[in-house]
């Protein structure tokens, strides 16, 4: 039986944190799946939970001008619900979230706790990883701020430490441009992932100005290459969609799904590098 | 302890705040119209609402109910707008073996008090997480459907810039 | 002009399910009841050397097959006596019951259920059908692990394959399929007055009073089974409730107490019984001009570990096994082979689904061979009034398929799509063409169930209906009172139907196979005339009704030779469907059917079980994959076995052709089964057509798409 705490305050939570390796409970979503049980019974985790997701500091959506570049401020607390009825959430993050969970699982999941529960199915996270999601870090030492791909480090593995918190998540407002999204469930809707594409890219006179693509539940985590970008800014789209399959080849060795009562290895390989050249030659030449 | 009012009425349980809600609900306050269909989220029969928002009473904790506001199908039922729903089902034919019911009558009182003109596609994503097994769903979105129709009816009779906008 | 009966009248049970006021099991709280918990095997084929149980705390208790009372037989008897109550030495598959912790609190029960410890000495297991017929391990059932097997011949067929110019054959998978009913198994029982009373949601209370009666040595009438509200069954609840309800019962013996026994939804996935899966290889024989001279069907099912209905659905699999055609010469040969897996049972359709989509594949797969239209070539063969059956009995009603044919491609514009997708091209559109035998498979009814039923005026003037047909969402409760409020000329608002009660109610039979609405329905309607006849008379009047066979339909059991089916439920199903060509996922965009079922007993009734069916049998074709693997399951839970939301297919279009039948109540034939067995084939015959290459195998997933389009579709099948 766990102990459950439910502080009033954010400093009080990183307290119980720091003084009780307390696991943090936002939705539930995710915990309060994975340690289910029988009827009448409590759930099955030993360490203590400090429920966060009613914390008036977590709370809120908000965008503040960040130098040049305006930037989306995602409260830890924040449900998909309420990013889904945001007007400045991106697109992309607005569709992986639609097609993700039910309205009753939306209305209580937060990112943040997907973010934590860093599993490599997970749609928003895949989204957040198109687009060059930040995370916010409290903890007893002060804050931090670390870029998505460097905050998961394995399948359920994060950096974030027994005393800390993710407080935050930090974006590029909508800035509209190319968006591309399609996951592939074991239904049509509240499916879980077989693996899912999220991309995104802004072209300009026929030029690819920037781009982001990201494929989940193809390897431990999130796949997402920068360098295989950086070779394809800058060039005419119609050249990129000429030679999709060349750029196709180059993601084969990152994509290294494993086969599992949802799908086979064979299937998501295929899968995955047929929706990236989907985007290349189908999306980005609109 | 945990605070928290239940169809209206301020109550309080004592139960380890880690319980599961769907089981304070159902064991401690007998609202046994919350049902449990899977126990992981997944199928929609616990569900309630939660300060007007549906959620699944299964995978929450009740220490995390502390001031919130819960409405379950029995109180739902009891309001007019809970007996609109109750009555387009049955007029649509949309009951079966009834065991998604309570829930699925929670998903549409969630949907209609947000909008009293659904579409179909609407209707359908706001029972995308309250699976039955019986229907194939068909009739339960006639239900739905004559349901709005009567709440905009109700809204009509009562307040006066509702039926402005539903006019 | 509408017939009358058919007109919608609101539910009786309506208002109740939807305000929560309708009570399901587990929404009973008896005084002082304890909880109970199996304990379950972990290994798929073993010997169970010791079974260690902790010291256990005041109020706790330990149930297994020693706490059987003397004259009591540790097992579960349905059809025959197969199961046992308890796995005592040896265990046959994964899940199966060794015993049970009963007590108050069930966190304490979850502890002691940890602490018990089960010594093992494990044994080669054979978890499928090629293992079983190979008898890896050494044979589970008898010397040859054949539950059951079927040998049929019609016609000639010895000749029609010596006379082949050609001969086309392939092989046609099926899956598993869970019922996925949205109320879990669930039971409770105390002893009441002295007797033992047990509570169940379940389609057969009287199957449940024999199991428990055989086990614990008693007379039927010294236990009493009652009802409750029942969400859902489609055949999960007609025998496994008997699994649970004995242990049950040892249970309650033991303590005294009331006893609660409702499984979570992941222990029912794990451990309750599925729909068979299906091997079915097909061969036709061809003349020169490309007409069936014959067929040869081989069938087998895997039933699993134990055999509960695995005869019966293996004759209905076979007897549905050439589906809507006359062939003129046919062989079949059935077999129900033993598994160390979850034993399979009924699940609606009952063998039909399975028979029905290998021979519409099949038909396809042949016309497409020989080059003919698979629509064209499959309507030449279509089953007629006099038709002769596999087993040499009769079509005996007018067969409408012609015009279910032409209802559904005017509604669902066929024609023209057809024409408009060019195979291969992603889009596709595929009819299928079923039919259901009414009620039980050859005479069960007469030999085996004897059903009666009982009507009875009271003296306030109400009209109350006892039988055993149980009220599961499929309307029953409902329809019944109208046939009877239709008999007597009187609102089906003064008819009550009795709860079922093994103490008060009258064996009328189990409640599946559509038989509470065309069967039982019948004897409501004969019964309710017998009362109309006594109206006048003053007080009380009762009357009772007994089932009388249909005095042409001839059937012998031994040689399974006559009529398998006083009569048919037919139907026409279009599926229209588009696949994407990069993730071979199939979106389903169109559904058109129409039915032929006798008379509809409620229009919204039948529409309800139509819609219904149509999508659980498209969550058959589809997306419900249950895997196994080394004896156990892999989707065990409802996220990893998806069954359909209200977001994965259009709504249904269908129509009905009134066809009364004279021994239906009003004219009703069975409508529960024929409204998923065309689910299937429609759907993969859209699916073969979008992508230009056979479709042989049920669930239709993507990553099964992806396999038929990386090789050369024709070479693949050979």
């Amino acid at each position: 039986m766990s102990d459950f705490f439910r502080p009033a305050t954010l400093a009080e939570a990183l307290e119980i944190r720091a003084n009780h390796a307390a696991v943090p409970l936002a939705g539930g979503t995710d915990l309060l799946v994975r340690y289910r049980n029988w009827a009448g019974t409590l759930p099955k985790i030993e360490k203590p939970v400090v429920s966060v997701g009613h914390l008036s500091e977590l709370r809120g959506i908000s965008v503040h001008q960040n130098g040049a570049a305006p930037d989306l401020s995602i409260g830890a607390g924040v449900t998909y619900g309420e990013l889904l009825a945001h007007p400045q959430v991106p697109e992309l993050l607005k569709n992986s979230i639609w097609w993700l969970a039910a309205p009753g699982l939306r209305n209580v999941a937060t990112l943040a706790g997907n973010l934590c529960n860093a599993s490599p199915a997970a749609d928003a996270v895949c989204a957040l990883y198109a687009l060059d999601a930040t995370v916010d870090i409290a903890g007893a030492g002060g804050t931090r701020r670390v870029p998505v791909e460097e905050f998961i480090t394995g399948p359920g593995r994060t950096v974030l430490r027994t005393d800390e918190l993710v407080t935050a998540i930090h974006l590029r407002p909508d800035e509209g441009g190319v968006v591309f999204y399609q996951k592939v469930g074991t239904r049509k809707a509240n499916a879980l992932s077989k693996l899912s594409i999220c991309a995104r890219a802004s072209v300009h006179a026929g030029v690819l100005e920037s781009v982001g693509i990201a494929v989940g539940a193809v390897a431990p985590t999130i796949v997402r290459s920068r360098d295989i970008e950086a070779t394809l800014i800058g060039r005419p789209v119609s050249d990129i969609a000429a030679h999709a399959a060349e750029v196709v080849s180059r993601y084969e060795p990152l994509v290294r799904p494993i086969s599992d009562q949802r799908s086979t290895a064979e299937y998501r390989k295929a899968t995955a590098l047929g929706l990236i050249g989907r985007f290349l030659m189908e999306r980005l030449t609109g | 302890m945990t605070r928290f009012t239940l169809n209206g009425k301020p109550v309080t349980t004592s139960a380890h705040p880690m319980a599961r809600l769907l089981d304070v609900l159902r064991d401690e306050f007998r609202m046994t119209g919350v049902k449990e269909g899977c126990g992981e989220g997944e199928c929609g029969a616990c569900s309630i609402l939660r300060d007007g928002k549906l959620v699944n009473s299964c995978i929450l904790s009740v220490g995390m109910m502390e001031g919130a506001h819960l409405e379950t199908p029995e109180g739902i039922s009891a309001t007019p707008g809970g007996k609109a729903i109750n009555d387009g089902y049955a007029e649509a034919g949309a009951v079966q073996c009834g065991f998604c019911m309570t829930g699925m009558a929670v998903a549409t009182e969630a949907l209609l008090r947000e909008n009293l003109n659904p579409t179909e596609h609407e209707i359908r994503t706001a029972i995308s997480g309250n699976l039955c097994r019986c229907t194939g769903y068909a009739l339960i979105i006639d239900g739905i459907e004559r349901a709005a129709e009567k709440r905009r009816e109700i809204a009509a009779g009562g307040k006066t810039e509702r039926s402005e906008r539903t006019a | 002009m509408k017939p009358t009966i058919s007109a919608a009248v609101p539910r009786v049970d309506s208002h109740g399910k939807t305000s929560g006021d309708s009570k399901y099991l587990a929404d009973y709280y008896f005084p002082d009841m304890l909880y109970a918990r199996t304990l379950r095997s972990t290994r798929a084929r073993a010997r169970i050397l010791a079974v260690t149980v902790p010291d256990l705390p005041v109020g706790y208790f330990y149930v297994d097959h020693t706490d059987l009372p003397p004259g009591g037989s540790n097992c579960v008897e349905m059809i025959k006596r197969d199961w046992r109550a308890f796995a005592a030495d040896l265990t046959s598959f994964h899940g199966e019951t060794i015993g049970m912790v009963v007590g108050p609190d069930r966190g304490e029960i979850l502890r002691i259920l940890d602490a018990i410890t089960v010594e093992y000495e494990d044994l080669e297991p054979a978890v499928d059908i090629d293992e079983a017929l190979a008898l890896k391990g050494g044979p589970i059932h008898g010397s040859d692990n054949i539950f059951a097997e079927i040998n049929l011949k019609k016609g000639d067929p010895d000749a029609a394959f010596a006379n082949a110019a050609r001969i086309v054959e392939n092989t046609y998978h099926s899956g598993a399929q869970e019922h996925v009913y949205l109320e879990p198994q669930a039971l409770a029982a105390c002893i009441v007055d002295g007797k033992l009373t047990i509570y169940a949601s379940t389609q057969c209370p009287f199957y449940i009073r024999h199991s428990v009666a055989t086990a614990l040595g008693y007379a039927e009438d010294q236990v009493r089974i009652r009802h409750t509200v029942t969400g859902g069954g489609f055949g999960g609840k007609e025998h496994y409730p008997d699994v649970l309800a004995v242990p049950l019962a040892v249970a309650v013996l033991k303590t005294g107490k009331p006893v609660q026994l409702v499984l979570s939804r992941e222990e029912d996935m794990e451990v309750t019984s599925k729909r068979h899966p299906s091997r079915i290889h097909l061969r036709t024989a061809l003349d020169a001009d490309g007409n069936i001279l014959g067929m040869e069907l081989d069938t087998i099912i895997d039933a699993g570990a134990y055999e509960s209905s695995s005869r019966v659905v293996l004759q209905r699999a076979v007897f549905t096994g050439i589906g809507v055609y006359d062939i003129p010469n046919v062989r079949a040969h059935g077999r129900a082979v033993c598994t160390n897996s979850v034993p399979a049972d009924a699940f609606r359709g009952f063998g039909a689904p399975q028979g029905l989509f290998a021979i519409e594949m099949h038909m396809s797969y042949v016309a497409r061979e020989i080059g003919a239209d698979e629509d064209e070539f499959r309507a030449r063969y279509f089953a007629r009034q006099g038709t002769r059956t596999i087993t040499n009995g009769h079509v005996y009603e007018q067969v409408m398929l012609p015009e279910l044919l032409e209802r559904v491609k005017r509604a669902a514009d066929y024609d023209r799509k057809k024409r408009a997708c060019v195979p291969g091209s992603g889009r596709g559109i595929g009819l299928s063409f079923v039919q259901h035998g009414s009620g039980f498979t050859g005479s069960g009814e007469r030999d085996i169930i004897k059903a009666r039923v009982r009507l009875r005026r009271t003296e306030s003037g109400v009209v109350e209906i006892c039988a055993s047909c149980v009220e599961i969402g499929q309307g029953i409760d409902t329809t019944h009172r109208k046939v009877v409020a239709d008999a007597l000329g009187i609102p089906y608002t003064e008819v009550r139907l009795l709860n079922t009660d093994t103490d008060l109610t009258p064996d009328s039979g189990p409640t599946c196979a559509s038989r509470s609405a065309s069967v039982v329905g019948y004897l409501i309607e004969q019964a309710a005339l017998k009362l109309k006849a006594r109206w006048t008379e003053p007080g009380l009047i009762e009357v009772e009704q007994q089932y009388a066979q249909p005095e042409e339909v001839q059937w012998d059991a031994e040689t399974m030779q006559g009529d398998a089916y006083p009569a048919y439920s037919w139907g026409v199903n279009c599926v229209e469907v588009q696949v994407d060509p990069v993730t071979h996922e199939v979106e389903t965009t169109g559904i058109w059917t129409a039915y032929e079922i006798g008379r509809a007993l409620d229009e919204l009734v039948v529409k309800g079980q139509i819609d219904g069916g149509m999508i659980q049998g498209l969550g058959y074709a589809h997306i419900e994959k249950l895997e196994r693997k080394d004896g156990r399951f892999l989707q065990t839970t409802m996220a990893d076995y998806a069954i359909p939301t209200s977001l994965d297919y259009p709504s249904v279009h269908s129509e009905l052709i009134d066809n009364p039948y004279p021994y239906g109540p009003s004219g009703a034939k069975g409508a529960g089964e024929v409204v998923l067995d065309g689910a299937a084939p429609a759907f993969a015959m859209a699916v073969q057509h979008a992508i230009g290459a056979p479709v042989c195998r049920i669930p239709v997933t993507p990553e099964y798409l992806l396999e038929v389009s990386a090789h050369d579709p024709v070479h693949a099948q050979r």
